[in-house]
């Protein structure tokens, strides 16, 4: 089993590479100077403390939006609405910043709590539609995220909007509901400390609680689950709000560290790239670390250069497509997996004399 | 004759790892029939399947009538002349016997089927080979023997001459069998040849011309039926001597644990499959329900584990009503519960030994609270499980994936017989698994009768129905037609007529079921 387990890393590793080198290709077909671009794409999230820090706040987000996807795949259960979460979150962690005591302390506490109870809230909708009447969760969960989207916008443009900023935004947070900086010259937010934290909070809750259990058994054999007493229904529910509420932890953490504001117009699109975090993990909460760091790094790497060498934007955005669909590709390479296992499938019974 | 079929070397490693063959030689003649035996997992059905173009050889070469072919699919084999009945009928139950045979070869008129030309072409093939069958009848209301003829049919109508049957007597009666045996014989007399995949010495014996053993994917070698006794197959199958007679003595049966009244249950699609059912089940006995498969004895099952609602009348336990409540109610009942199949229910494949051994307790003392659970107590556990079970593994860690048949149901056994149950609900626990673990599961069965448990064991292999039971109940078409109080100089035969109904007990018999 171990070998494999080295096997799989170097699969994710060559992918990676293949990746990149399509990438380049890409841009040699596209750009003046595909040299110039591809260094700063490689290199540009390293290059400055002030990037390295952009790099690291871009991650903040992924890594929770990783986590709430981690959850509800390993009960094989495709609710993909982590985005409608979060931006629900986030609406919800505008209205408690905005009018919840400001208690110092307290107050981001509760921002936070109440962005999960509104983001575990959403994710409960096509859970309970899942429970009840069988409504495919793919589907429910993401029409979910529309909803999310358009509703989010009406309350935050019609309830919360500050009409002297000039654009379309909420009120500027009370300094009570801000994270802490952690660098003085730098924003570099408390945010990835939370983050970390929730990947060890995550990891606890899927294996060593016996809701975690649960959660994996039925991912593993719904009916295996069901046939040893477990309320497999009960499961479906409680995976997906407990997912909905990491997801919509994001939406706090971003706009309380980040922001100090609702800003959006457009959906981030983390929740997206949420999935493919956790896709690159396989679906394991202590490697959706280094996934988010990843795929972060990749997003980064195309802003940079795209600021830096006045790339259109289409072309950065068809860059970073390419590499992350490669990378995503489960059966990439699988075919190389499997001359393996014949290989030493052979040499293990060549060595055993009957 | 010349020789039909020809594999050299056939090795077939599937993409989870699974060596299933190893440089497998198979040679049968042609128009004999050739008995293909060995443990469930030694590879036959594999074997047969790269025969057939289900599945790709990894290495080996295969002639078919002398000459090199390559088989890519079903299609081709067909093509070559071969034809395989598997062991679940792929029939359409709600069409015709005629149309369930044309399929796919229907005879044309204008843009239409004819229908007529259909009923022929059966009934002519149906003659030739001396397998009569009723054209015009719906397949779901034909008894399984009859189903398996129109497989019979439906290979040899599209030119089959070399004809694999895949361990077709596992669904008949002993009756259905020999008339199978006899259209089997016939269809030698026309250069049919067969292929019989079987791991029931007594039948090899009685039909097979030559015989092919295989154990643990290697061929043991292949005989003349006549110049080999039983035992030395037995002993080439298994690679040792085994006793299969099961020291079994007389039951102590205490208070009545499980008491099922009137249990009636009507399937979705209208058909009733269990009628008017009653017995009573005592502590310290086993209470053997025997029939042929598909009799209501699944539906039974899953209604008193908790797995099927819907069903009417009355199940008690330790007289407690206990109909109606989920799986998780039944479990929580101290009810465990040895499924019939294994894959589908009885194991998570992906997960660790030890994830699969809790499955049932995780969330109480020593091994979880209301919270967390303690996987070191766990791995504990299950490494003492390992031992006493006899599990073959590295350790509490290794996915039950990579484990055997046998050792997967013993990973099942293992769990639902440490959980201190009142009542335990086997069906069919040594289904697919090697002589050696059936053996196994067998004693454990009997010793923890012996220790008080009641045990329901349902199943559909009539020797350990006789070997195990202290009472017996039959049941064909969702009803008791049988009670055998005693387990006393019942021959399979005798059973047999009860599981196809022809002999059937005085209702104030069956009433005897009932204990109370």
């Amino acid at each position: 089993m171990k070998r494999f387990a080295a096997y799989e890393w170097i699969r994710t590793a060559v992918t990676i590479a293949i990746a990149l080198a399509l990438g380049y290709l890409v841009l040699v077909f596209t750009v003046d100077d595909p040299n110039e671009a591809f260094k700063w794409f490689l290199w540009g999230p390293i290059s400055r403390v002030r990037r390295m820090v952009e790099l690291i706040n871009y991650t903040v987000p992924l890594i929770f939006t990783g986590l709430a996807v981690s959850v509800v795949f390993q009960a094989e259960i495709f609710n993909i609405g982590a985005e409608g979460q979060l931006f629900m979150g986030a609406v919800g962690a505008t209205f408690a910043a905005l009018y919840f005591p400001q208690i110092p302390v307290l107050h981001v506490v509760l921002v936070a709590a109440f962005a999960m109870l509104i983001g575990g809230a959403w994710a409960g909708i096509p859970a309970y539609m899942k429970a009840k009447w069988n409504a495919s969760e793919l589907v429910s969960s993401l029409m979910m995220n529309y909803v999310a989207f358009f509703l989010g916008l009406y309350f935050v443009n019609y309830h919360m909007r500050d009409l002297k900023a000039g654009y379309l935004v909420s009120y500027k947070f009370p300094e009570t509901a801000w994270l802490p900086r952690l660098l003085r010259r730098y924003n570099l937010h408390a945010g990835i400390l939370i983050a970390v934290a929730f990947v060890f909070v995550v990891w606890f809750f899927l294996y060593r609680t016996r809701y975690g259990y649960e959660i994996r058994m039925m991912g593993f054999n719904k009916n295996f689950a069901r046939f040893s007493g477990i309320k497999v229904r009960n499961v479906v529910l409680y995976a997906q709000i407990v997912s909905g509420m990491v997801a919509g932890l994001a939406g706090a953490v971003e706009l309380m560290g980040l922001y100090k504001r609702f800003v959006w117009q457009v959906s981030p699109g983390y929740g997206f790239d949420g999935i493919i975090v956790s896709l690159l993990a396989r679906n394991n909460p202590l490697l959706v670390l280094p996934a988010a760091f990843l795929v972060g790094y990749l997003r980064t790497g195309a802003y940079v250069m795209s600021r830096m060498t006045g790339i259109a934007p289409e072309i950065v955005t068809t860059l970073q497509a390419v590499i992350i669909l490669l990378i995503t590709a489960e059966a990439f390479l699988e075919f190389l997996k499997r001359r393996k296992i014949i290989k030493e499938a052979m040499k293990t019974e060549g060595g055993e004399n009957p | 004759m010349a020789l039909a079929v020809e594999m050299q070397n056939i090795v077939k490693v599937y993409p989870n790892g699974v060596v299933a063959n190893k440089g497998v030689d198979f040679r049968v003649e042609g128009g004999e029939i050739h008995a293909l035996v060995g443990e469930n997992g030694a590879g036959k059905t594999t074997l047969m399947k790269i025969l057939f173009g289900m599945e790709q050889p990894t290495a080996g070469r295969i002639r078919i009538f002398e000459k090199d072919v390559r088989i890519h699919s079903p299609h081709d084999a067909i093509a070559l002349g071969i034809g395989m009945v598997h062991q679940h009928f792929m029939l359409v139950p709600s069409l015709t016997v005629a149309e369930n045979v044309i399929l796919g070869i229907e005879p044309r008129r204008g843009l239409g089927i004819d229908r007529e030309a259909a009923v022929k072409m059966v009934e002519e093939t149906s003659k030739k080979f001396g397998l009569p069958v009723p054209a015009n009848e719906k397949v779901m209301d034909l008894p399984v023997g009859i189903k398996q003829r129109v497989e019979i049919i439906k290979a040899l109508i599209r030119g089959a001459k070399i004809l694999i049957l895949d361990e077709p007597t596992a669904v008949l009666t002993p009756q259905e069998t020999e008339e199978l045996f006899e259209a089997l014989k016939n269809l030698t007399k026309k250069g049919v040849t067969i292929i019989f995949i079987s791991h029931k010495l007594k039948e090899v014996k009685a039909i097979s011309q030559r015989l092919t053993i295989l154990r643990d994917g290697k061929s043991m070698g292949t005989f003349v039926t006549d110049e080999i006794s039983e035992e030395e197959i037995s002993k080439r199958m298994v690679g040792r001597e085994v006793e299969l007679v099961i020291e079994r003595s007389q039951a102590k049966p205490g208070k009545v644990v499980l008491q099922v009244e009137n249990l009636g249950y009507v399937r979705d699609d209208g058909v009733r499959v269990l009628n008017d059912v009653s017995f009573s089940l005592r502590n310290g006995e086993i209470l053997g329900v025997a029939g042929v498969e598909g009799n209501g004895q699944r539906e039974l099952v899953e209604i008193l584990t908790g797995l099927r609602d819907g069903a009417t009348g009355s199940v008690k336990l330790n007289g407690e009503e206990i109909l109606g409540l989920d799986a998780y109610g039944i479990r929580r009942r101290s009810v465990s519960h040895i499924p019939e199949d294994r894959v589908e229910f009885g194991v998570a494949l992906k997960a660790s030994i030890w994830e699969n051994l809790v499955s049932d307790r995780y969330w109480r003392q020593p091994f979880g609270n209301a919270v967390r659970i303690f996987p070191k107590t766990m791995r504990n556990f299950t490494k003492r499980a390992i031992e006493e079970f006899g599990i073959k593994a590295d350790g509490p860690d290794t996915p039950v994936m990579m484990l055997s048949g046998g050792n997967m149901q013993k990973v099942v056994v293992a769990r639902e017989f440490s959980s201190q149950a009142k009542l335990l609900i086997a069906d069919q626990p040594t289904r697919g698994i090697d002589v050696g673990s059936t053996e196994f599961v067998r004693k454990k069965l009997i010793e923890a009768r012996d220790e008080g448990l009641a045990i329901l064991l349902v199943s559909a292999d009539l020797q350990e129905i006789l070997q195990l039971s202290d009472r017996i109940v039959v049941m064909y078409k969702g009803e008791i037609v049988g009670y055998f109080p005693q387990n006393v100089g019942l021959t399979e035969e005798e059973l047999g007529y009860y599981m196809l109904g022809v002999k059937r007990h005085e209702p104030s018999r069956l009433k005897e079921s009932m204990l109370s």
